[in-house]
């Protein structure tokens, strides 16, 4: 190997780690705006769009020494960039106040009711891709056909269905007529201490524990609003991976395999699969994300104590430090997920590993 | 013999008039193109069907004064409290204080169409602006534009609309507004995007040479490029517009008793599910179909619009 040709392999090696270096820093830039930018938006819901957040806290009947002394109290006194600089740093070390319902601070409320919707969530969405994946795949496979046509209504009606209509409708089905379901809620009352809350994940809590009776109580409760959820994700990711599955089995490696005599199984599962499977990924991190959101409305239905039901129950009693505070934690899961789905996708694509 | 090639056939068909590859004028281009996007849309059975839904929609809210057999706000607490569908007078039954489902809910078609037209003539033109902005300027405007965007869409629709509402009061104006601020970055993102493919054609360089100024090229030349696919777009998101606004209006803060809103008539039949369920399944049905509708209408639009894509 001639000097230059070393100088070449190392100036190219330079490139690569300024490159790297470049992109973990633009990655950096955008995490720390969008979180910026939310910080922003919620300050800017919560402090100026109302005409005055004293009064909103303490009602306008308050006699005026109190709403001094309050607004003092809680900065609002301070120029607006002052106020947003505390609150940016407040934020930052997870400060978002107190509830003026439960009077404890929101950081304690959400890691409270989190779990509950982190279990929901996750439940439906591995409903969801169990189903939805297999669906999408016999959808394209038997394209036009029958089948292809079913999928593509059911996937559409979950488009347009209201969600929390339907969580009405099946709770009437499934718990008031077919005894099928537990009742609304998270567990049986009786159940509710026979166990100690470790992750807060009751359904990984009650196996862990060896309490069967009590694990499928909690079965129980979930089954009907994960399902739900589940649905709801279902239709977004029976259309993608019809998408993809179409797209993968048009290709040229798809007629190599079959001229190669694999059996049909083992192209569309083993070779088109998992070629679809990479964008998948993304697809369904993100409609994880967005069972976070839908369960905002479900949990309301199924008086399920996770966060959405902390921040419609925060709404109705005009609590805007924890209605923020669970906006801003949903905000930076969304964005966690969009950040991780991304990355996910940069490692399990072969052709997005640097070269 | 040489005479009849070289007539025209006098009598063309208006079907062949449209078709013709060799328009004589803009309007026969125009009508050409519309026609040939009409034909593939009717060729789509579902897409024809949501469309159907759409106009029966507007029909029944333009008419809904006189098709409305009772009055949708009033009711006979006295003799009609909760009966069940097919009584006499009361096709879908009443609700707790005596009020007919139908008149409400063909009442409440109105406010459905307020609140996606609403939606769709604020968000749209922002999301356009910036978008085209954006696109047509680049450098840091785009970079900070795109930015601003992105931390939109960062955010869950629904959460924010109802930490919007939660600060501007409950109501359905707010409701829109809310539901406006949370809808515009996609557009921008698709107006961006059409701006970017259109911004070094030669008729914008045409455009600049004859000196019209950059407002002028955005504005006149650069948005009209947007717009197909950005009416895809907002009638694809009209089923979800519909789906949030109802999902305000369930959690109470949409529009106000006595509005006849679809998501606030769930939510008061809520309480008598169990024993009577057509209360809260009525409206659940009429928004499932009309969001079916937009769906199924934004789908054969897209399709009809952009060929490259209904191959899939």
């Amino acid at each position: 190997m001639t000097i230059t040709e070393t100088t070449q392999t190392a100036g190219r090696k330079r490139a690569r780690a300024n490159g790297a270096i470049m992109g973990v820093l633009r990655f950096l830039v955008v995490i720390v705006t969008t979180y910026f930018g939310l910080l922003a938006v919620t300050f800017f819901i919560g402090r100026v769009i109302p005409v005055d957040p004293v009064l909103a806290i303490l009602g306008d009947r308050a006699p005026a020494h109190v709403v001094e002394r309050t607004r003092e109290l809680l900065g609002f006194n301070k120029p607006l960039y002052v106020q947003f600089f505390i609150y940016v740093k407040d934020a930052l070390s997870g400060n978002f106040g107190t509830s003026v319902l439960t009077t404890n601070p929101v950081m304690v409320d959400i890691r409270r009711v989190f779990p509950a919707t982190l279990e929901l969530a996750t439940v439906g969405t591995i409903i969801g891709s169990l189903v939805g994946v297999p669906l999408g795949v016999l959808a394209a496979v038997k394209r036009g056909s029958i089948a292809d046509q079913i999928v593509r209504v059911v996937g559409l009606i979950g488009y347009s269905v209201p969600i929390f209509w339907l969580a009405l409708l099946s709770l009437l089905l499934f718990y008031a007529k077919l005894r099928w379901v537990a009742y609304p809620g998270r567990i049986d009352i009786v159940n509710e201490y026979s166990f100690t809350p470790t992750t807060g994940l009751y359904l990984i809590d009650t196996l862990w524990q060896r309490q069967w009776s009590v694990f499928w109580d909690v079965f129980q409760h979930i089954i009907l609003p994960a399902s739900l959820l589940g649905y709801f994700s279902l239709a977004y990711i029976s259309r993608m991976t019809r998408s993809f599955m179409l797209n993968e089995l048009g290709q040229e490696y798809i007629v190599a395999a079959r001229a190669k005599g694999l059996s049909e199984t083992r192209i569309i599962w083993g070779h088109a699969l998992r070629n679809a499977a990479v964008p998948l990924v993304t697809v369904i991190a993100l409609s994880y994300a967005g069972l976070l959101e839908g369960s905002v409305l479900t949990e309301t239905v199924f008086a399920w104590p996770g966060l959405g039901l902390y921040i419609t129950n925060s709404l109705q009693n005009a609590d805007m430090n924890a209605v923020l505070g669970g906006t801003i934690v949903i905000g930076s899961v969304f964005i966690a997920i969009n950040i991780l789905s991304d990355l996910l996708y940069r490692t399990l694509d072969p052709r997005t590993r640097a070269r | 013999m040489s005479q009849t090639l070289q007539d025209p056939p006098r009598a063309l068909s208006r079907r062949e008039w449209l078709m013709s590859d060799r328009p004589q004028s803009r309007l026969q281009a125009r009508l050409g193109r519309a026609y040939m996007t009409w034909r593939r849309f009717s060729a789509n059975r579902l897409a024809v069907a949501g469309l159907c839904i759409i106009v029966l929609l507007v029909l029944l809210a333009i008419f809904a004064d006189v098709l409305a057999p009772h009055s949708p706000v009033i009711g006979d607490l006295g003799g009609a409290r909760l009966l069940p569908p097919g009584t006499e007078g009361y096709l879908l039954g009443t609700d707790d204080q005596g009020r007919d489902i139908l008149s409400r809910l063909l009442h409440g078609s109105r406010l459905t169409l307020l609140v996606i037209i609403l939606v769709a003539i604020i968000a749209a033109p922002i999301g356009l602006l910036v978008g085209a902005i954006s696109g047509y300027a680049g450098g840091w405007v785009d970079a900070v534009l795109m930015r601003i965007t992105d931390i939109f869409l960062a955010f869950p629709k629904l959460v924010l609309a109802l930490a919007f509402v939660a600060a501007m009061g409950p109501g359905i104006e707010n409701a829109i507004l809310a539901i406006a601020i949370t809808s515009w970055p996609p557009y921008a993102r698709i107006a961006r995007a059409e701006t970017l493919s259109v911004r070094n054609s030669d008729y914008i360089a045409a455009v600049r040479l004859m000196g019209a100024s950059p407002l002028r090229v955005v504005l006149r030349h650069v948005m009209p490029m947007c717009v197909s696919s950005l009416i895809v777009r907002v009638t694809l998101d009209m089923a979800g517009i519909i789906l949030t606004a109802a999902g305000l209006g369930f959690l109470g803060l949409g529009a106000q008793p006595p509005l006849p809103e679809w998501g606030a008539m769930i939510a008061s039949g809520r309480r008598f599910i169990l024993d009577q369920w057509w209360v809260a399944t009525m409206p659940g049905v009429a928004i499932l179909i009309v969001s079916l509708g937009f769906n199924l209408l934004g789908d054969g639009l897209r399709d009809a619009l952009d060929p490259r894509e209904s191959g899939q």
